[in-house]
């Protein structure tokens, strides 16, 4: 579904890759926490999957697409088969929830009759019946982010990407986004959720990538946040190391 | 693609950006009256020296008595050196330039003086003597004057060789400036045109970021996220440029049909007809110049 084949990325003016030669592969239907500092390359993952971002080395596949030879005119069709989160729930403040969500399938040019239906059923999916009509700002935080999930999922798409959703969020708000975004998992879609909440990856035991300093330092399943320092440090040295015998 | 909804985001665009949108209907307005005026005085130019190379004729003037000049020596043309002339002129050489000659004598030449400078006090004092036997030619080929004024100006009897041309040179060299000086000027006026619909759209453009960046990351496709741009400046433009066609109407209609055909009779003047070859170039050239403006200005938003 995703693989990254030794990517790294290097952004101008920072000698540093934000992904260093970075190899994984993420199958269809998988949960994914992306785990590690601010910095650690979390997000540049995320912008490489969506193609904001050409990789410096390497090869990039999203669902069968070598992305390095999509034409940029192609870029939005593909991007049609993503679905996108962020921590600032990136609404139109000035459209109602329904015109939010259905603004991203008027911009597809999908037809007025599938919108009519499309719209309230994944509204209904998100909890959010009778609140159509109301404005972003006359919502909670966590019911924006609904409705940003629900802009999301909107057009089915294969995977969900979601860039610290609970971010913004407190713990119960938090646990009930993290209930919705299970059950969109549980209906098939890839959900792949840079996060900086520990309790959240504790508790859900999914496939944990952590990234450090553009480098992968563990990737396992059923795992936890794991930020006791004894293993990242020897991880650490042991990585460093390596790279010093290679060099 | 959705017709109902880019329209209304081309009006929302407009509406949000009023006076820059203002900004370019008046700077289109003014560079593209510029560019139909030159237009327009290019066809004059052209009309006027249809008609009258056309009447154009080249004018051999024989000696008089009282002449010295050329190749006269104050001896009015002997009828030999008169029958000379007109051998060359319709000798094998000169004869496939000439399309008809006529020879004006010097009372033929009074008389044509008289009629024409009936109001001027010269009319007293010249006499027929003083006037120069001509031989009036009109050539095939207007052009080619200098083929007559070579072979006949050394001949014996000949004052002058002139081509009526010459004296038309002066007034389309001050119309043809004036049609540059407007093209000049045009060219400026479209250079700020173009820059300002450019930062209109830029502008337009950036207080929609955030629907941008939602059409993007949903995967709305270039073509539509760029259309509701291209649009509002093309539409900015076209009510600019239909205001300079209506200009050009009005200065055809108001100024050379109502004063200049008036004044000068004699004088052949652009009509209509022209105007309705220059009002929809005008048009063309002011939507091309705004969609391809336009177009450059969104495509910063457009990179993925």
């Amino acid at each position: 579904m995703i693989r990254f084949d030794e990517v790294t990325k290097v952004y101008s003016g920072n000698p540093r890759p934000a992904l260093n030669s970075v190899t994984l592969e993420i199958l269809k239907g998988e949960f994914v926490f992306l785990v590690g500092a601010s910095g650690s390359g979390k997000s540049s993952f995320l912008r490489l999957v969506l193609k904001e971002e050409k990789p410096s080395k390497g090869q990039i596949h999203v669902l069968g697409q070598k992305l390095g030879t999509l034409s940029s005119r192609k870029v939005p069709y593909f991007r049609r088969n993503l679905g996108v989160v962020f921590q600032d729930f990136r609404l139109l403040p000035q459209k109602s929830v329904f015109d939010n969500v259905a603004f991203s399938l008027q911009v597809i040019g999908k037809s007025k009759g599938f919108i009519q239906e499309a719209v309230p059923d994944v509204l209904k999916m998100v909890g959010l019946v009778g609140k159509q009509q109301r404005l972003p700002h006359e919502l909670s935080g966590g019911e924006q982010q609904r409705v940003a999930i629900a802009r999301a999922i909107v057009n089915k798409p294969s995977i969900l990407l979601a860039d610290e959703p609970t971010g913004n969020l407190d713990p119960s708000t938090s646990a009930g986004i993290m209930t919705l975004l299970e059950r969109i998992n549980a209906g098939g879609t890839t959900v792949i959720m840079a996060t900086h909440d520990a309790g959240i990856v504790d508790q859900m035991q999914r496939r944990v990538i952590e990234l450090s300093a553009g480098n992968i330092l563990r990737d396992e399943r059923h795992g936890g946040y794991q930020t006791q320092a004894v293993p990242i440090q020897a991880i650490g040295v042991e990585d460093l190391s390596l790279r010093g015998a290679d060099e | 693609m959705r017709l109902g909804l880019v329209l209304g985001e081309v009006g929302s665009g407009l509406r949000r950006n009023v006076s820059m949108v203002v900004a370019v209907v008046l700077v289109t307005f003014i560079s593209l009256t510029f560019v139909g005026t030159a237009a327009l005085l290019q066809l004059q130019i052209n009309q006027m020296k249809g008609y009258w190379y056309d009447k154009a004729q080249v004018a051999v003037y024989l000696c008089t008595e009282t002449d010295t000049t050329g190749n006269c020596t104050g001896a009015k043309a002997t009828q030999d050196q008169i029958d000379g002339v007109e051998a060359q002129l319709s000798s094998q050489v000169l004869a496939p330039f000439v399309d008809r000659s006529y020879f004006e004598t010097q009372d033929e030449a009074y008389q044509r003086f008289t009629t024409q400078f009936a109001d001027s006090p010269a009319t007293e004092f010249v006499q027929p003597s003083y006037l120069n036997e001509t031989f009036w030619v009109n050539l095939k080929d207007p052009t080619q004057s200098d083929v007559l004024t070579e072979s006949l100006s050394s001949l014996a009897g000949v004052q002058s060789v002139v081509d009526q041309r010459g004296y038309l040179d002066p007034i389309f060299s001050v119309l043809n400036a004036a049609s540059y000086t407007a093209i000049g000027i045009a060219v400026l006026m479209l250079i700020a045109a173009v820059l300002l619909i450019a930062t209109t759209i830029r502008l337009s453009a950036f207080s929609r970021r955030r629907e941008l960046g939602i059409m993007r990351l949903v995967g709305a496709s270039n073509r539509f996220i760029q259309t509701p741009f291209i649009l509002e400046g093309v539409i900015a433009a076209l009510v600019g440029s239909v205001l300079a066609g209506g200009a050009l109407i009005a200065i055809v209609n108001f100024f050379v049909k109502g004063y200049l055909v008036t004044t000068f009779a004699s004088t052949p003047f652009i009509g209509l007809r022209e105007t309705a070859i220059v009002v929809p170039l005008v048009i063309v050239i002011g939507i091309a110049l705004a969609a391809l403006s336009a177009n450059v200005a969104i495509r910063r938003y457009l990179k993925v």
